[in-house]
């Protein structure tokens, strides 16, 4: 047996299937360049190649593939957002979800768990109302429940949060989901690649070169390339590279927090989500609690995780679900969040030529992954934003006409 | 836990502070263009560096300024604001 074993491993008819091609050298020349291999960045290259035919397309990379806040978020996938705009936006998102793994041949996990955003108070209950209404309206499967319904989906709950906090209600949303977020960005990936996509890993975007307001070259840590269009998928490093293009922004960047615990049996099938105690949970297919927290207090650009981080949402934890207290946290982490004052992303056409953006998506962006590839395709390709992300230009704030999808956005995810 | 030497009364825990952002000069509200007001109401230096901070300690109500290396998470020194210099 461990003859015949070597015997296939060694011959070169069998070679191992790789995921992803690797490529020697840059080109000199693409017609589109894009920066960030994270599930944007490799949404887009996907729909250029299988949409568009564009396929002299290069993925940059610093660091590799689905590394940035792709492979950090907690996963959660729903549309019961607040402003038409948004809903309409990540409603489309949650369509195109629903036959990605198949589109791809791989597996995504993709499961439709429900998802509950608990009201402790009657102002969050009215917010809900509104926020239901508005998602019945545009066709979203959303509705307010009573506290009831909460305790029957997640029979281990503590309706009263320890008698400080008790839930008044919920609002339920039936199509939130979870998906395995390496995956996404590994189908969406290899998918551009086998269609002759390169992507680059190891390979950091070091400056832009503009001449007359238009793009015309990428400097990288690996050499010049030329290119009219550069798509920017970086997330919380996009401040660094608007500062190379000299684009202003309202985008700052605070580091988001997880954390899982060990595994354990399955008692928590639905999302749940609270935005007083700042706490959101789910249980992943392996068993472990997967919980997140509100935004850091103050601005930074890196990846530290901190004690009191997991000291604040354990403490929110067990006033929800007091026979956690013997179960063990296992890993921590923390991504970069580009957040906007709106909470809605900035996506689109900027003042200079050539040079597009996808960004601004903060703690709420892996849902919107599908989308944003559709849209930014679309985009760059037309040289004219999507019908869709209109709601989303940098512009915007220069023209006091803001987005607003804060109630929905802050903890939610 | 990160601490914080606050001008008033000395290194405390950071969950002590509040974050306010960057210190950046405001226009004249009454002079300034739509254009200027609107830049200077949503545009931030997003970009990491060693910046000017807002920062108040909470108890104490006490505001104050802090020098801090917003890539590295370093302070380098902090003070009570003497105006725009
Ligand atoms: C803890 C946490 C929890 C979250 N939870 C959710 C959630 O439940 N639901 C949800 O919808 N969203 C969630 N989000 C948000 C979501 O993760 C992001 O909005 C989304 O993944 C962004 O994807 P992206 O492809 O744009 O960016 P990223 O995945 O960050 O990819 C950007 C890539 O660009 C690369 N890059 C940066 N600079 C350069 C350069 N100069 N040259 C070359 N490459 C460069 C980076 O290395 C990185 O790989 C969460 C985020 C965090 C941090």
């Amino acid at each position: 047996m461990p003859w015949r074993l070597l015997r296939f491993a060694l011959n070169k008819k069998h070679p191992e299937p790789r995921m992803f091609n690797f490529h020697e050298k840059l080109k000199s020349s693409y017609d589109v360049v894009i920066i960030g291999a994270g599930g944007h960045g490799l949404a887009a290259a996907y729909y250029l190649a299988r949409d568009y035919g564009i396929t002299n397309v290069c993925v940059l990379e610093k660091g590799y593939i689905g590394g940035g806040n792709t492979g950090r978020n907690t996963t959660i996938v729903r549309s019961n957002y607040l402003t038409p705009e948004g809903v309409k936006f990540y409603d489309e998102s949650v369509n195109l979800w629903q036959d990605l793994s198949e589109d791809f041949d791989l597996n995504l996990f993709y499961a439709n768990r429900g998802h509950f955003t608990l009201a402790h108070t009657d102002s969050a209950l009215r917010t809900m109302r509104w926020r239901a209404e508005v998602n019945k309206h545009y066709g979203v499967d959303s509705e307010v429940v009573g506290p009831e319904v909460v305790k029957e989906a997640a029979p281990m709950i503590d309706i009263s949060c320890g008698g400080h906090a008790p839930i008044l209600g919920a609002l339920y949303h039936a199509p939130g989901s979870v998906a395995r977020h390496d995956a996404v960005a590994w189908g969406y990936g290899r998918g551009a690649d086998q269609r002759g996509v390169e992507i680059h890993q190891q390979t950091e975007v070091l400056g832009i070169d503009v001449v007359a307001g238009k793009v015309k070259g990428v400097k990288t840590s690996r050499g010049y390339i030329s290119t009219n269009k550069v798509l920017c998928a970086v997330a919380g490093s996009t401040p660094r590279i608007l500062k190379m293009v000299d684009v202003k922004s309202p985008i700052y960047i605070h580091p988001l927090q997880a954390m899982v615990s060990e595994p354990i049996k399955p008692w928590l099938d639905p999302i749940l989500v609270s935005g007083s105690l700042h706490v959101y949970i789910s249980q992943s297919a392996r068993g472990e609690l997967v919980m997140g927290a509100s935004l850091d207090p103050y601005e930074l650009h890196g990846t530290r995780s901190t004690l009191d981080f997991v000291e604040g949402l354990t403490t929110h934890m067990l006033e929800m679900f007091p026979f956690l207290s013997n179960v063990k946290v296992m890993r921590q982490w923390a991504g970069m969040a580009d957040m906007t004052p709106d909470f809605a992303p900035v996506m689109g056409k900027t003042p200079v030529e050539g040079f597009y953006l996808d960004s601004g998506w903060g703690t709420w962006g892996f849902k919107a992954t599908p989308v944003c590839g559709k849209t930014m395709a679309h985009t760059v390709v037309n040289d004219s934003d999507h019908p869709l992300i209109t709601g989303f230009s940098l512009d915007r704030f220069r023209n006091y006409a803001l987005t607003g999808e804060k109630g929905a956005a802050s903890v939610g995810h | 836990m990160k601490i914080l030497n606050c001008p008033l009364n000395g290194p405390r825990p950071v969950s002590e502070f509040f974050y306010w952002g960057e210190v950046r000069p405001m226009p004249n509200p009454a002079t300034a263009s739509d254009d200027v007001w609107a830049d200077y109401v949503f545009n931030r230096n997003g970009a990491p560096g060693v910046k000017k901070e807002w920062w108040c300690h909470t108890p104490s109500n006490t505001w104050f300024i802090a020098e801090r290396d917003t890539e590295k998470d370093v302070v380098v020194r902090t003070y009570f604001y003497e105006g725009e210099d």
